[in-house]
């Protein structure tokens, strides 16, 4: 393919598709690389009441696709192919996808982040058999059973209340005494009688025969080991960067968040990064769009010094 | 691909010869859906050697659970009405995987 792009963009979640909204607009030749399932994390998610506008729920998959149509509608084109590594020794930069490989003048990395795992024995055993880390997906197996939901951010209470629509019983197990939760979020929770919270606990193991038939919980305080009866674990106890790719390339943190400036530069000329993949202290769809749209601006300036065009 | 159901699950895939896979998802599961363009390629591609069947667990959740499927997606390979080999989850199912789950069971 002879084609140079203005910018290649990876990954296809609320980032990567404002990215290619903005520099199409910019009349940038704009494309995007997803190697699975367009939205991004958002895509699995229906509660989205931080999105400003997106009232009387829009839900995730419904918004993350209008992004994608508003992209292309301008005129961003969209790869669904995995990317294998990078050719970086000439001004033009080479991507090289699994079937082919694609040029662009610009980078603009938005692979955003995934959830991590407990790391609690019977955790991989009872995948798919009760333990999920997806609510829309999985929710509806559950119902009229009791379900636990680990963690104490935005994701794990607000899930937890989704879930509340499907089992009779929903238990949060936090570690601390509090939820990082926005305190809206933890009001709802609070309020809604199927919600029980376990406060100070850590899932120890999850067991069952087949399928889960209980979690081991324990007081992080007392050390006290109980046992606790549940149908499903559904896990949220964080994020982290999918951020391999470009790993040795652009500078990032210990954990491996991509450093940028304010303006979406990476430590490398012509690369950008943009969303959950970057160091920030927001990781949310609007953050991740504003972030796309500073990337599109910034390649664009990039490409008239550069470029001279 | 064969759609099942609680009336045909015994015949297609309890009562099969030769390998069956089972595409398990959901009218909600967005990485499901995301996946079905790839399975659908590669149930075309292995037709002659697999029997490709998917079922939709939103209509029927009680054969998916008896089955001891609780969550999406998953791929379960049958033989002679056992259950062979399964993988879950989004991470895990990846065409890659899917092929591959294919290719070591046919």
């Amino acid at each position: 393919m002879d084609k140079i792009y203005d910018v290649a963009i990876i990954g296809g979640g609320p980032a990567g598709l404002s990215a290619g909204l903005y520099a199409s607009r910019g009349r940038l030749d704009a494309v995007i690389i997803e190697k699975g399932r367009w939205g991004g994390q958002a895509a699995t998610t229906e509660e989205l009441e931080n999105y400003p506008g997106s009232i009387e729920h829009p839900t995730g998959p419904k918004l993350t696709e209008r992004m994608r149509e508003q992209a292309k509608a301008f005129g961003t084109e969209f790869i669904n192919d995995e990317v294998a590594g990078f050719d970086l020794t000439d001004k033009v930069k080479v991507i090289k996808l699994r079937e082919g490989e694609i040029k662009a003048k610009t980078i603009i990395i938005a692979t955003g982040a995934q959830h991590i795992n407990l790391g609690a024995p019977g955790e991989d055993t009872f995948r798919g058999k009760g333990v999920s880390y997806c609510a829309t997906c999985d929710a509806d197996f559950f119902t009229e059973l009791e379900v636990v939901v680990v963690g104490g951010g935005d994701a794990a209470v607000e899930e937890a209340i989704y879930l509340t629509k499907f089992a009779d019983k929903v238990t949060i197990v936090h570690r601390r005494n509090e939820f990082r939760a926005a305190k809206s979020i933890v009001e709802k929770a609070m309020a809604n009688e199927k919600i029980h919270i376990i406060w100070d606990s850590v899932v120890e193991e999850i067991y069952g025969d087949g399928i889960v038939e209980g979690v081991k919980l324990k007081n992080v305080k007392t050390g006290e080991v109980t046992d606790y009866r549940t149908d499903g674990v559904f896990i949220f106890v964080g994020t982290k960067p999918v951020s391999d790719i470009v790993k040795g390339i652009v500078d990032m943190d210990p954990k491996g968040y991509i450093i940028t400036d304010a303006e979406m530069k990476t430590s490398v000329e012509g690369i950008f990064a943009a969303g959950d993949v970057r160091v920030t202290p927001l990781r949310q769809v609007i953050t991740a769009a504003a972030d796309g749209a500073i990337a599109a601006i910034s390649a664009e300036k990039y490409i008239a010094e550069k470029f001279g065009h | 691909m064969i759609e099942l159901n609680k009336d045909n699950f015994e015949q297609e895939v309890m009562q099969a010869e030769g390998p069956v896979i089972v595409d398990f998802w959901g009218t909600k599961c967005e990485p499901c859906k995301a996946l079905m363009p790839e399975v659908e390629r590669l149930a075309e591609q292995y037709k002659d050697k697999i029997k490709f069947c998917k079922l939709n667990t939103t209509e029927n959740r009680r054969l998916a659970i008896s089955q001891k499927v609780m969550g999406l997606p998953t791929f379960i390979v049958y033989k002679n009405g056992e259950k062979v080999k399964e993988i879950s989850g989004a991470d895990n199912c990846t065409p890659e995987a899917i092929e591959n789950l294919i290719k070591e069971n046919i």
